[in-house]
C-alpha cells in the first residue's frame, strides 16, 4: 500500500526549530529549515545527520520548502544549504526571499559580531544560499521535476507566509507553516481551497485555546495611547521589527489620520526601514483594504510616524515611539525606558510575551523597582500595560482550515504535546479522521488509497452511459471493458478493440445447463407451458416462440426434449454466452423452481 | 413530419411575400419603406457563406421591427434554420426569435408550435440551449395560457437528460419560470403524464455538473417566489447541497435554507448523532449561522445577510452568536467585554492593567468542548471580524435587524457593535453607527460602553461625526456622569471642529430633553455657579456656553425645579436665546419672568401666531392703502419690505413667506419707481440717459420674478400666476422703454409682436385664474387686445403705457408653507491666506462642501460656479453620487472642483459659488395646469416661454486664494 512518511526534525511536539521531512510517493521534500531560539549549542539546528550520514543532501532531497521569513522556519537555512552542503531548489515566497536575508544577517550579526561565536555561516554564505531560491507566487504551481509539483496559499501570519500544497500523482500533502484565521489591521486571514490532501500537517501552537474577537484588544490599545498622549505622557511601545510592529503601526497611523491627532510617532531605525520598504512593494500580499487603497496612497507610505533619533527622545510633549527590541532587554527601547520610567503620565505597552529575566517581564510582573547596572535603582512609575497581538490560528481557526481542506487525515506540529493532546482528540471525533502527532525524530506513516487514473476510448464512454440511467458522480458504476496495461499506462477499452490490438480472435463462451421438468405432457405443449410463463414472469424482456419449437430470451435459447428414459420428465436446455450470464443463471433458476401449477 | 413542417412554413411565408407584391402594385408611396422581412429574405438568399448570413442577421437585430411585419419575419427565419447547416447561424438565428418575441404588442401564440418543433432534430447543444431559451421568453410572454405553459414545461423534462450542462441549466430554468404553481393545474395536468415539478427539480441536486445544480436550486428558489410552497423533504437535500465545492452552489443552496426555514419555522428535525430533536428555523439558523466562516466570501455575504431576516429563532441559538466560548489552555477564560462590564458594576474605575489579569479562570471539561459543530457559536463574532467589508456589512446589518427584533439581543450586541466603531473602513463604522441609532429605543449605554462611543467623536469624517450626533440624540444614558462625559466630549469636538456647531446644538437639545433628571443634578457645575459667590458672567457668543445652554434649557422644560438654580444672567441668556435660536431652545415658564411669558397660554403654537398675524397685517396694509399718493405707496412699500425682511431673520419658520412676499413688493416698488420716473412727461431724445434707471428696474423686476418662481419650494400656481403677471409688467416696461429711446419704428414691430404673443400665451396658460385678476393690468390688456392687435407699435405702446400707470397691483395669495431655496458653502472657508498653489496648465482641485435646503432635485439643478479675476466664469455640473441626503428637505453637496488657469504673477481671489439652475419647461405652472389648458395650450405655446433657461446664484460666493505657478522648463 502507497504511504506518505513524515518525520519531523524540529517542531515535533515543540516550538521552534521547524524542519520536517516528507517522503510522498518516492520524492522527498523538507519543509521549513529553522532554528531554536532557546540553544546556543548544537540543538539550535535540526540534526541533518539523520537524512544522510555521509555524502551530499542534494542527493536525498528533491526540494526544501520555506514557508515564511521568521527564524524558527528559516534561521537554518544557510548552515544547511552551505555548510551541510545542499545544492537542490529551495522555494519561498517573493516577500520571504526578499526579508529572510536580512533577518539571517541580523541574527549572525548578533551571533557572531556579540557573542562572538565561530564556525558560524557568513555573509557570504547567506548571500549563496539566496541564490539556490526559487521564488513562487500565490497559487502557481511550480512542476519541481516531472512528478513532484507545489503550490503556495496565503497564510497570514506575516508577510509572505505561505501554506505549501506537495502533490505527487494523486497523492498530496498539505504543509501550513504558521497560519492566521482572523485578518488583521495589515494581512488578510489564511485561505485555502477543498484540496483534499491525504495528509495535512498543520501548526497548533494555540491548540486550546479559543480566543476573544481582536477588536476589543485594538480598541484598548487605542484607548490607552489617545489618553496618555491627550494628557501630554510619552507611550513606548518594544517591539521587534517585523509583523506586529508593522500591524501596531498601521493600527496607529490610520488613527491618528481619522482622529487628525499631531503628536509624533517615531520608530526606531535599523532594519525597520528596509523591511518597511518591502512591505510597502509587496502590497498584493496585504488585506483588502491596504490592497484597495494603496492607489491613492500606499498605507506603508506613514504619515505620521517618522523615524526616530536618538536626541527625540528627551523632547517635551507628548510623543508615541517604537523601540527595538521587543522584551526592553537591551538596547534602544531600553534605553528610552530607563529615560521615561520616573514619570506617572507616560505608558509603556508591552505587545508580545517577554521571556523570564527581561526587563520587560520584570515589570509586566508588576515589580516596580529595578536594579540596573552599576547597582543604580530604577523606580518605575510610568504605567505598564500588556497587550497580546499574536498571528497565529487559535483553535477554532485550525479546525476552521481542517474544515475548507477536508484532508484525509491531520499531523500536528509547532505546539506542545499536552496541548497537541487535545486538539487530536477533537480532530478526530469531529472529522473522523486520523490524527498524528510525532516527536522530533519520529516517523509517521500515514496509508494512502490512491486513486489511480485510467484511460477510456469515448466511444465506450458514450455507449456505456447511454446504457445506464442518468450518470451519477457519487456513486460507482458498473461498465464492461477490457483493461489494457501497457507501458506504464492504463487504458479501458472495448472487448472487440482489446481483441483487435491484441490480434486474438474472438472465442465464445457458452454455458449450458439442463433443467428437469416434471411434465408427463408433449414437448411442444410443455415448451408452450414454458413460453407462456416466462412470458409472464419477464414482461420486459423479449420473449419469443421460435417454428422450431425452441424458446429465445433475448439470447438465450430454450429447448425441450424428453427425457430418454422417462417420458414424464422433460429435459430444458438452457444455453447462454457469457455475457448474459445474469439472465441465464436467473432463467435457469426461475425454471429449476418449476411451472406454476395454474397453467396447467 | 419536418417535411410536412417546412412545407407549411413555406406556404404561409409565400403568402406574406404575395401581400408584399400587393403591396409594391397597389401603393407606391410604401415601396421607400419595404418591409423588413422582405429585406431580411432577400438578404438571407443572396448569403454565400455562414459567415455572410451572419453577418446579415447581426446587422438585422440592430433595427427593431414592426409588431405587424414579426410573425412573417419568424417565418423567415425559421425556412432559413432548417436549411442552415452552420451551427452559429442557427444559433443567431434562435437567438432573434427570442428577441422577436419580445417585441411589445406582439403575441408569440402562433410560433409555439413551431419553436418546439425547432428543438426535435437539432444536435447542437449550444443552439439546443438558445432555443430553449427562446421558449422561456415565448412562455414568459404567454403565462396566461396554461396548456403552452404545460407543453414547454413538458418540452423541457424531455431535454433534461442531454449531456449538455447548458441544455440542462436552460430546462431547469424554464421549469421554474413556467412550471406549474397551482395544485389545480397540477392535479389536471397529471393525466398528460406531467410530473411533480418539485421532484424533478430535486432529483437534478445532485447533477454531475455544478452549473446545473445551481441552477435546480435557482429554479426552486424561482417555484417559490411564483408560489408554490415548497415540499419541506427538499430541507436535507439543501442541507447536504452546503458542503457542496462550489461556491455558486452553496450560495444558492444558503438561500434555499433560509427559504425553508422561513416555510416551516416550526416543524421539528432530529440532530443528527443525538436523539435530540429541535426546530428546523434553529436547525437551519445554526447551519447558516456555520455558513459564516465558509471558505469562499460571496458565500459568507450571503448567509451574513440572511441570518438577519430569521426572526423566529428561538433567544438562546440567538444569543449564542454573540459567544465564541473563549479558552485559554483549556481552562475558560472571559472575553474582554465581560470584564470591562465588571470592571464597571465593581465600580473600579479604569484601573491600570496588570499583567495576567486576563488570565484565565476555571477549568474546562475537555470532553465537552465542541470545536466545530457548535452551531450558531460565535456566528457574529467571525462575521464581523471578517477580512471582506462586504461580510462585515452584511453581518452589521443583520445585528441591526435582530436586535430591533430582540430586545434582550439588542442588549448583547451592542458591545459587538461599540467595537465595529473602530473599523479601519469608514463605510463599515458609519453602518454600525446607524444600525446602532436604530435600535437605540431598545437600550441604555453603560458608562464604558458610551465612553467608546464618544471616541469616535473626535473622528475627522463630518459624516461620521454627524451620524454620531444622530445617534447621541435618541440614546438612553444610565448615570448622570454618562450625561457629564457625553457633554464634555462633545464640547471637545466642538473646539476641535467648528463647523459642528449646528449638530451638536441639536444633538444637545434631544440629550437635555431626554434626560431632565441627569441633568439637575450637573446644573451648578455645568453653569458654574456658587452658593456664596457671583461668578463671572459667561460670553453669550461662545458656541461651548451655547451648548451648555441649550441642553440645560431643554432638560428643565420637563423639569419645573431647574430654573430655580439659575442665576440672573442665565434668564437673560435665556430670553436671548429663545429669540435668536428658538429652533433650539424651548418655551420655558419661568417663575421671576411671568410678562415675558404669561400673556399669551404657553401652547407653541402661540407663538407662532402673533408673527404670523404680524406678517399678514403688514400685507393687508399695503394691499389696501394702494390708492394713496404714490409718494405714500412708495414709503409704506419700503417700510413693509425692511419689516419682512426683519422678520424673515427672527422667525426662521416664516423666513421663506416673508421673503418671498418682500420680494414680490420689491417688484411692486420697482415698477412704482420706475414708472414715477420724469422720461414719461418729457419728450424722448432728451432724457436718454435718465431712462437707465427704468430699464434697469425692468431687469431686476425679470430676475426677481424668476427667483420667486424657481427658488422657493411650496409655490402654487396662484403664486405662478402673480409672479408671470408681474413678470409681464417688467416686459411691457421694457416695451415701452425701448420704445421711447430707439429712433425708427422697425425694430419696434418685433418687439410689439413677441409681447403680444407673450399675453396671448399667458391667456392660455392661466385661463383659469383670470377672473381673480379684475383690474390688474393683464384684465385691461386683454380687454383692448382687438385694438392692440391692428394697431401701430407706436399705438400699442401708449396704450401699454397707460395701462401699466392705471393698472391696481395684485394681492398675492400666500401658501401654506413656502421655503427658500438656500445654500450655504462650509468649505472652502475663505478665510486662508495661503494661496493655493499649482503649475499653471495643471489642475487643482478643490474640495467643496455645501449644504442646501429646500432644493427640489438637486442632482439637476444645482451648479457650481467659478469666477475667476479675470471674469472668465466656469460652471461645473456636480455628479448626482456628490450629493447626499441627510434629512428630508436638507442635502449636502460634497464635490471637488478643478480649477486650471495660465499662469499669474501674483496670487489672487476667485470666486465660488452655487447656482440654482432653471428652465421654464419645467416650471411649476406648466406642470400642475390643469389637463385640458396643456393639452391644448401645448403645441401653440411660443419658443420663447417655452425654454428660458438661466441660473440664479443662491449661494453668497466664497473667495479662494489661488496661485497658479509658471511651469518650470
Amino acid at each position: 500500500m502507497p504511504e506518505i512518511k513524515v518525520t519531523p526534525l524540529g517542531a515535533g511536539q515543540d516550538v521552534g526549530r521547524s524542519c520536517i521531512l516528507v517522503s510522498i510517493a518516492g520524492k522527498n521534500v523538507m519543509l521549513d529549515c529553522g532554528m531554536h531560539m532557546g540553544y546556543n549549542d548544537d540543538r539550535r539546528f535540526p540534526d541533518f545527520s539523520y537524512i544522510t550520514q555521509n555524502g551530499r543532501l542534494t542527493d536525498f532531497l528533491d526540494c526544501v520548502i520555506i514557508s515564511h521569513f521568521h527564524l524558527d522556519h528559516c534561521g537554518a537555512l544557510p548552515y544547511f544549504s552551505e555548510m551541510v552542503g545542499y545544492d537542490g531548489p529551495i522555494y519561498m515566497t517573493h516577500p520571504t526571499k526578499a526579508i529572510c536575508p536580512i533577518l539571517l544577517e541580523d541574527y549572525r550579526k548578533i551571533t557572531v559580531d556579540k557573542k562572538g561565536e565561530i564556525n558560524f555561516f557568513t555573509s557570504q554564505m547567506i548571500k549563496d544560499c539566496m541564490k539556490k531560491v526559487v521564488a513562487v507566487h500565490l497559487h502557481q504551481t511550480v512542476q519541481v521535476d516531472e512528478e513532484l509539483e507545489i503550490k503556495a496559499y496565503y497564510a497570514g501570519h506575516v508577510l509572505g507566509a505561505a501554506m505549501f500544497q506537495i502533490k505527487v500523482g494523486c497523492e498530496s500533502v498539505v504543509y501550513t507553516g504558521d497560519y492566521n484565521m482572523t485578518p488583521d489591521r495589515h494581512l488578510g486571514a489564511a485561505w485555502i481551497d477543498k484540496c483534499r490532501p491525504d495528509l495535512l500537517i498543520t501548526e497548533s501552537t494555540y491548540a486550546t485555546t479559543i480566543r476573544d474577537s481582536k477588536r476589543c484588544r485594538e480598541r484598548d490599545f487605542l484607548k490607552k495611547v489617545h489618553e496618555t498622549v491627550e494628557r501630554g505622557g510619552k507611550v513606548l511601545i518594544p517591539v521587534f521589527a517585523l509583523g506586529r510592529a508593522q500591524e501596531l503601526c498601521i493600527l496607529l497611523e490610520t488613527f491618528w489620520e481619522r482622529m487628525n491627532l499631531k503628536a509624533p510617532i517615531y520608530f526606531s531605525t535599523g532594519l525597520t526601514e528596509k523591511a518597511n520598504h518591502y512591505y510597502k512593494l509587496f502590497i498584493t500580499w496585504t488585506n483588502q483594504k491596504i490592497r484597495k487603497t494603496f492607489v491613492q496612497r500606499n498605507m506603508f507610505e506613514f504619515k505620521h510616524i517618522k523615524a526616530f533619533d536618538r536626541a527625540f527622545a528627551d523632547n517635551p510633549g507628548p510623543m508615541v515611539v517604537f523601540a527595538t527590541p521587543g522584551m526592553l532587554h537591551a538596547g534602544q527601547s531600553l534605553q528610552i525606558f530607563k529615560k521615561w520610567a520616573g514619570n506617572e503620565k507616560n505608558m509603556v505597552i508591552m505587545p508580545g510575551y517577554c521571556v523570564q529575566g527581561t526587563v520587560g517581564h520584570k515589570i509586566l510582573s508588576g515589580q516596580r523597582k529595578l536594579e540596573m547596572e552599576g547597582r543604580q535603582i530604577l523606580e518605575v512609575k510610568m504605567q505598564v500595560e500588556y497587550m497580546s497581538f499574536s498571528a497565529h490560528a487559535d483553535a477554532k481557526g485550525i479546525m476552521q482550515l481542517i474544515r475548507q481542506a477536508e484532508p484525509r487525515s491531520v499531523l500536528l506540529v509547532h505546539g506542545e504535546a499536552k496541548k497537541m493532546e487535545f486538539l487530536k482528540q477533537k480532530i478526530e471525533q469531529e472529522f473522523h479522521v486520523n490524527c498524528y502527532m510525532p516527536a522530533n525524530g519520529e516517523t509517521t506513516t500515514v496509508f494512502t488509497n490512491p486513486s489511480i487514473p485510467v484511460d477510456i476510448s469515448l466511444g465506450l464512454l458514450k455507449r456505456e452511459t447511454a446504457i445506464g440511467l442518468l450518470p451519477d458522480v457519487k456513486k460507482p458504476q458498473l461498465m464492461h471493458g477490457t483493461l489494457i496495461m501497457k507501458d506504464n499506462s492504463f487504458r479501458l477499452v472495448s472487448p472487440e478493440q482489446a481483441l483487435k490490438e491484441l490480434g486474438l480472435a474472438e472465442h465464445q463462451l457458452r454455458f449450458t445447463c439442463r433443467v428437469h421438468l416434471q411434465d408427463a405432457r408433449k414437448e411442444h405443449e410443455t415448451v408452450l407451458r414454458v413460453y407462456n410463463h416466462l412470458k409472464g414472469v419477464l414482461k420486459d424482456y423479449s420473449v419469443q416462440h421460435l417454428p422450431d419449437g425452441s424458446i429465445t430470451v433475448e439470447s438465450i435459447l430454450i429447448q425441450a426434449t424428453a427425457h430418454s428414459e422417462d417420458q414424464g420428465t422433460k429435459v430444458l436446455l438452457v444455453s447462454w454466452t457469457y455475457q448474459d450470464e445474469e439472465l441465464g443463471s436467473y432463467l435457469t433458476s426461475l425454471l429449476k423452481k418449476g411451472l406454476p401449477s395454474s397453467t396447467a | 413530419m419536418a417535411a410536412h413542417l417546412k412545407k407549411r412554413v413555406y406556404e404561409e411565408f409565400t403568402k406574406v411575400v404575395q401581400q408584399q407584391h400587393e403591396d409594391l402594385s397597389t401603393k407606391k408611396l410604401r415601396l421607400t419603406k419595404p418591409s423588413k422581412s422582405a429585406a431580411l429574405h432577400v438578404d438571407l438568399c443572396k448569403a454565400t457563406s455562414p459567415a455572410d448570413a451572419l453577418q446579415y442577421l447581426l446587422q438585422f437585430a440592430r433595427k427593431p421591427v414592426e409588431v405587424e411585419s414579426v410573425e412573417g419575419v419568424v417565418r423567415i427565419l425559421l425556412e432559413h434554420y432548417y436549411k442552415e447547416n452552420d451551427a452559429s447561424v442557427r444559433l443567431k438565428i434562435a437567438s432573434l426569435l427570442g428577441l422577436l418575441s419580445k417585441t411589445p404588442g406582439f403575441s408569440p401564440d402562433c410560433i409555439v408550435d413551431d419553436a418546439i418543433n425547432t428543438l426535435q432534430n437539432e444536435k447542437s447543444h449550444q443552439v439546443l440551449a438558445q432555443l430553449l431559451d427562446t421558449l422561456l421568453v415565448i412562455g414568459m410572454k404567454l403565462t396566461e395560457n396554461p396548456s403552452v405553459r404545460m407543453r414547454l414545461v413538458d418540452v423541457a423534462c424531455k431535454h433534461l437528460t442531454d449531456s449538455s450542462h447548458g441544455v440542462r441549466n436552460k430546462c431547469l430554468q424554464l421549469i421554474g419560470c413556467l412550471g406549474p404553481v397551482e395544485k389545480g393545474v397540477a392535479k389536471e395536468a397529471e393525466s398528460q403524464a406531467a410530473k411533480d415539478v418539485q421532484k424533478i427539480i430535486g432529483d437534478h441536486f445532485n447533477d454531475q455538473d455544478p452549473r446545473v445544480r445551481t441552477a435546480a436550486i435557482k429554479a426552486m428558489l424561482q417555484l417559490h417566489e411564483r408560489g408554490l410552497k415548497l415540499q419541506q423533504a427538499i430541507y436535507n437535500q439543501a442541507c447536504k447541497l452546503l458542503a457542496d465545492d462550489y461556491e455558486q452552489v452553496r450560495s444558492a443552496a444558503v438561500q434555499l435554507i433560509w427559504v425553508l426555514s422561513q416555510l416551516y419555522p416550526e416543524s421539528i428535525v432530529p440532530i443528527p448523532s443525538s436523539n435530540e430533536e429541535i426546530r428546523l428555523v434553529d436547525d437551519a439558523f445554526g447551519k447558516i449561522c456555520h455558513m459564516v466562516s465558509d471558505g469562499s466570501w460571496v458565500v459568507r455575504v450571503q448567509a451574513a445577510k440572511l441570518l438577519g431576516s430569521m426572526q423566529q429563532v428561538s433567544s438562546h441559538f440567538l444569543e449564542q452568536t454573540l459567544d465564541k466560548k473563549l479558552m485559554s489552555d483549556l481552562r475558560r477564560k472571559r472575553t474582554a467585554h465581560e470584564r470591562a462590564k465588571e470592571l464597571y458594576s465593581s465600580g473600579e474605575f479604569s484601573s491600570g492593567r496588570k499583567w495576567g489579569d486576563d488570565a484565565p479562570k476555571e477549568e474546562i471539561d475537555t470532553g465537552a468542548v465542541n470545536l466545530i459543530e457548535s452551531g450558531a457559536c460565535g456566528a457574529f463574532v467571525h462575521g464581523l471580524e471578517d477580512e471582506m467589508y462586504e461580510v462585515r456589512i452584511a453581518a452589521v446589518e443583520a445585528l441591526c435587524m435582530l436586535a430591533q427584533s430582540s430586545p434582550s439581543f439588542a442588549e448583547k450586541c451592542l458591545d459587538f457593535l461599540v467595537d465595529m466603531f473602530n473599523d479601519e473602513i469608514e463605510e463599515v463604522r458609519l453602518q454600525s453607527i446607524h444600525t446602532m441609532r436604530k435600535i437605540s429605543n431598545n437600550i441604555t449605554l453603560r458608562e464604558d460602553q458610551l465612553d467608546t462611543v464618544l471616541a469616535v467623536l473626535e473622528d475627522s469624517s463630518r459624516d461620521i461625526r454627524e451620524a454620531l450626533h444622530e445617534l447621541l440624540c435618541c440614546t438612553n444614558v444610565s448615570t448622570k456622569e454618562g450625561i457629564h462625559l457625553a457633554l464634555v466630549e462633545l464640547l471637545k469636538n466642538l473646539t476641535k471642529y467648528p463647523t459642528d456647531r449646528e449638530s451638536i446644538w441639536k444633538c444637545l437639545k434631544f440629550l437635555g430633553s431626554r434626560h431632565p433628571t441627569l441633568v439637575l443634578p450637573l446644573v451648578p457645575e455645568l453653569l458654574s455657579t456658587h452658593p456664596f459667590f457671583d461668578t463671572p458672567e459667561p460670553d453669550m457668543d461662545d458656541p461651548a456656553y451655547i451648548a451648555v445652554l441649550v441642553l440645560i434649557f431643554n432638560a428643565a422644560k420637563s423639569c419645573p425645579t431647574m430654573p430655580a438654580l439659575f442665576s440672573d444672567h442665565t434668564f437673560r441668556h435665556y430670553a436671548y436665546l429663545r429669540d435668536s435660536l428658538s429652533h433650539l431652545v424651548p418655551p420655558l415658564r419661568l417663575p421671576g419672568r411671568k410678562l415675558v411669558s404669561s400673556p399669551v397660554s404657553p401652547s407653541i403654537a402661540s407663538h407662532e401666531d402673533p408673527s404670523q398675524q404680524f406678517l399678514h397685517q403688514s400685507l393687508e396694509r399695503v394691499y389696501n392703502l394702494q390708492h394713496l399718493d404714490p409718494q405714500g405707496i412708495q414709503e409704506l412699500l419700503e417700510f413693509t419690505i425692511r419689516d419682512l425682511q426683519r422678520l424673515g431673520e427672527l422667525q426662521s419658520e416664516l423666513a421663506g413667506m416673508a421673503d418671498f412676499t418682500a420680494t414680490y413688493l420689491q417688484c411692486q416698488l420697482l415698477l412704482i419707481k420706475a414708472l414715477q420716473e420724469k422720461l414719461w412727461s418729457v419728450a424722448a431724445p432728451l432724457y436718454l440717459k435718465q431712462n437707465a434707471l427704468a430699464s434697469a428696474a425692468a431687469k431686476q423686476i425679470l430676475e426677481e420674478t424668476y427667483k420667486m418662481e424657481f427658488m422657493y419650494s411650496g409655490v402654487e400656481s396662484s403664486q405662478v400666476v402673480i409672479i408671470h403677471h408681474m413678470r409681464l409688467q417688467a416686459k411691457a416696461l421694457q416695451l415701452i422703454v425701448t420704445a421711447r429711446t430707439t429712433r425708427g419704428v422697425e425694430p419696434l414691430f418685433g418687439m410689439c409682436e413677441k409681447f403680444l404673443q407673450e399675453v396671448d400665451s399667458f391667456q392660455r396658460c392661466f385661463i383659469s385664474e383670470l377672473p381673480h385678476m379684475q383690474g390688474s393690468f393683464v384684465d385691461k390688456l386683454l380687454d383692448l387686445m382687438p385694438r392692440l392687435v391692428t394697431s401701430k407699435p407706436s399705438e400699442v405702446v401708449k396704450i401699454l403705457q397707460t395701462t401699466l400707470r392705471q393698472s391696481t397691483f395684485l394681492h398675492l395669495p400666500l401658501p401654506e408653507q413656502l421655503h427658500k431655496a438656500t445654500a450655504n458653502i462650509i468649505e472652502p472657508t475663505g478665510e486662508s491666506d495661503n494661496p493655493l498653489r499649482f503649475t499653471s496648465g495643471l489642475v487643482v482641485a478643490l474640495d467643496v462642501d455645501a449644504t442646501l435646503e429646500h432644493v427640489q432635485d438637486p442632482q439637476g439643478t444645482v451648479k457650481v460656479q467659478v469666477l475667476y479675476p479675470d471674469g472668465q466664469a466656469q460652471i461645473i455640473h456636480p455628479k448626482p453620487a456628490d450629493f447626499r441626503n441627510p434629512g428630508p428637505g436638507r442635502h449636502r453637496l460634497i464635490t471637488q472642483v478643478y480649477l486650471s488657469h495660465t499662469a499669474w504673477t501674483e496670487p489672487c481671489q476667485i470666486e465660488v459659488r452655487l447656482l440654482l439652475a432653471y428652465n421654464s419647461n419645467r416650471s411649476k405652472a406648466s406642470a400642475k395646469m390643469p389637463k385640458p389648458t396643456w393639452s391644448e395650450s401645448l403645441e401653440a405655446l411660443p419658443q420663447s416661454e417655452n425654454g428660458i433657461e438661466g441660473t440664479i446664484p443662491f449661494s453668497k460666493a466664497v473667495k479662494v486664494y489661488i496661485m497658479p505657478k509658471p511651469a518650470r522648463r
